[in-house]
């Protein structure tokens, strides 16, 4: 088991009001399952998936992952463990802009304390990875929407971790590219990755194998996906 | 902690921003500066008192009526001393086992020397003496010779000219001999002093020297006079200046317990009155240049803060991907540390550049002053460290979600 979670609860508090944006999730994931969240905005996916990437803990309710109680962890606790073992893609890409792709992709092993040397070889590796080797030392702005999708693909893998984040990663995307992107996805998962993907697309959600839909903070229904649903 | 990363981030992040960080950095570079200039060229004239004071020699020493430095106006309790006069001199020099040489002198600044229709400025410095002058005060005759006992004995009116002097007045023909004006009164020419040289940056051979009797008959005697006084070694001065003063609080009639109503100043004392006044300099551009470096400090403060609020999608970034607190941290320190030693470095060199540059074009001399260049650059960048602790810790404790989401 990769993943427990009993009973998570997420509370804002703002002042005067309150959100309560999870109220009570149970889920479980196993090693290499490939996992989609749905559901309408506001119905707490990307909560849920700060919670999952140790991003963000739960107010209430436990988090096991690999074993390890992540909901009493402090932050530089969660550091590491995002650091070893999860890698986030998210809409905005969330690239360095000053970076190029190459130093981009290195950033976790900056800070995992990877030697250089090593460093720049597992990065070059990644970007080969998602097909992206001439793009080394561009920029992100001087590279399309895709190519950056892929440069952060390339940066959440790059320290192998046990579970790859995606927050909704087609969403700033054309569905040409976006379907490249969940190709890259579907390869990666082929190679042994866990991957939780968030969306409100059902033709994205169909490239996952379950998909757990939300509303108002809490699972409404769950679905297998079948092969033949994909496409 | 990851020191390439946070140098190279901090680099790239200086160059990005080049306008706002050399603003940033001004106060710093002008201060820095300022204190290096000023520093060098005060080491400069240091180095150079004690360069020339060495000539005058290690074994010499004068009495004077009054100190040698005085700020400001003279002191009404030095004004109402007693003269110092050529019997003190002589006591001295019957006294004073210790001592070789006893030269009663006098000087009058401003004085014109004048043959036919050539003549100096106003600004020769007249001095009248006795034989031991040359030795005493380290002048040696090039042609001619010297004041003798006999000029000094029978007042007689005869000169020795300094190289300037010479150059003015006699441009071809020989001045041996001849006779020339000083003010209203003539002498004849009877020695030539070689070149001496300059001592801060003033000529000393813009000089002429007569017997001190004629000068004593010219400019009055109710004078107060220089002692100069030669020991007999290096090794002798103390007790010299022991046995002096001594003869002259007796000759002085100086009641004991009191204070010495003279000075007696050698170079060394000269050299450390120079000394702490260049300390009082240094100490009080110290205290200047160092709330110049507050200010500045507040102003990075200012200006990182401003950058974190910038860069805080880069830091939620950065903690995305498994930066630590002490990473952030470090990466800040690390980039405030840079532009502040940048700002130290660009000031060393201006103004070591400016201090070389008045050394070029005035008197002054400069130099390179090493070890305040490297307290300048360590306190440029303790100011990087320190006013960035603020502004990097607060960076350092950002919500990594919120940093994510600030547009
Ligand atoms: N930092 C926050 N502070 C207050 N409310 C928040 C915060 N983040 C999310 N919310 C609220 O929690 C609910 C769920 O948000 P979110 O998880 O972003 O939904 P989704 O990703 O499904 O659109 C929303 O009502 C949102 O306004
Ligand atoms: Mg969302």
């Amino acid at each position: 088991m990769l993943i427990d979670i009993e009973n998570i609860e997420k509370l804002y508090e703002l002042g005067a009001t309150h959100v309560h944006a999870i109220r009570g999730i149970s889920l479980s994931i196993e090693n290499n399952e490939y996992l989609s969240i749905m559901g309408p905005s506001g119905s707490g996916k990307s909560t849920l998936m700060n919670i999952l990437g140790c991003l963000d803990t739960p107010t209430k309710g436990t988090y096991l992952f690999r074993g390890e109680a992540i909901q009493d962890m402090n932050d530089d606790q969660l550091a590491a463990i995002r650091n070893r073992e999860i890698g986030f893609v998210f809409q905005t890409f969330n690239l360095l802009p000053r970076a190029n792709a190459l130093h981009n992709v290195e950033l976790p092993l900056v800070y995992d304390g990877t030697p250089a040397r090593e460093r720049k070889q597992r990065a070059v590796e990644a970007l080969e990875a998602v097909g992206l080797a001439d793009r080394a030392h561009h920029r992100p702005s001087e590279m399309s929407g895709g190519e950056r999708q892929r440069v952060a693909i390339a940066r959440a893998l790059v320290n192998n971790p046990s579970l790859i984040l995606a927050d909704e990663p087609t969403g700033n995307l054309d569905s040409k590219t976006g379907e490249e992107i969940m190709k890259i996805f579907e390869k990666i998962h082929g190679q042994g990755n866990t991957i939780i993907l968030v969306t409100h697309e059902k033709y994205i959600a169909a490239y996952s194998q379950r998909a757990i839909h939300l509303l108002d903070g809490k699972i409404e229904r769950e679905e297998r996906i079948e092969d033949s649903q994909k496409t | 902690m990851n020191f390439g990363e946070n140098i190279g981030t901090g680099f790239s992040n200086l160059r990005a921003n080049k306008l706002r960080s050399a603003l940033t950095i001004l106060a710093i570079i002008i201060g820095v500066m300022a204190i290096m200039g000023l520093w060098s060229i005060l080491q400069g004239l240091q180095n150079n008192v004690e360069q020339q004071l060495a000539i005058l020699g290690s074994n010499t020493f004068q009495v004077q009526k009054t100190p040698a430095l005085q700020m400001g106006r003279l002191d009404r309790k030095y004004r109402n001393r007693k003269n110092v006069t050529v019997e003190h001199a002589l006591a001295i020099r019957d006294k004073a086992s210790a001592v070789k040489l006893v030269g009663p002198e006098d000087w009058q600044f401003g004085v014109t020397v004048k043959y036919e229709d050539k003549k100096t400025n106003p600004n020769v410095q007249l001095a009248g003496g006795t034989p031991e002058f040359a030795e005493n005060n380290g002048y040696f005759v090039a042609e001619g010779r010297f004041i003798t006992n006999n000029d000094v004995d029978r007042a007689r009116r005869v000169i020795i000219l300094g190289k300037d002097v010479v150059k003015k007045v006699f441009p071809y023909g020989n001045p041996l001999g001849k006779w020339v004006r000083v003010d209203a009164d003539r002498y004849e020419v009877v020695g030539l002093l070689e070149e001496q040289g300059a001592i801060f940056g003033e000529s000393q051979d813009n000089q002429v020297v007569i017997p001190l009797t004629t000068f004593q008959n010219v400019y009055g005697k109710n004078r107060s006079i220089n002692i100069t006084v030669q020991a007999w070694s290096a090794d002798d001065m103390e007790r010299a200046i022991e046995q002096t003063v001594a003869i002259l609080r007796v000759e002085r009639k100086v009641p004991p317990g009191e204070p010495n109503d003279f000075e007696i100043w050698s170079s060394k004392t000269f050299i450390d009155t120079f000394n702490n006044i260049a300390r009082i300099i240094k100490m009080a551009a110290i205290g200047i240049v160092s709330i110049a470096l507050i200010v500045a400090g507040i102003g990075i403060m200012n200006i990182m803060l401003v950058s974190i609020r910038e860069r805080t999608r880069e830091i939620g970034i950065r903690k995305a991907v498994g930066a630590k607190r002490r990473d952030i941290l470090s990466q800040f320190l690390t980039e405030a540390v840079i532009l502040c030693a940048a700002g130290g470095i660009i000031g060393i060199a201006l103004g070591i550049g400016v201090a070389e540059l008045l050394a070029a074009t005035t008197p002054l001399r400069a130099a390179i002053p090493i070890v305040p260049a490297f307290l300048a650059l360590l306190f440029s960048s303790a100011v990087g460290l320190f006013f960035g602790i603020y502004p990097a810790t607060k960076a350092a404790r950002l919500d990594p979600i919120e940093s994510l989401r600030y547009e």
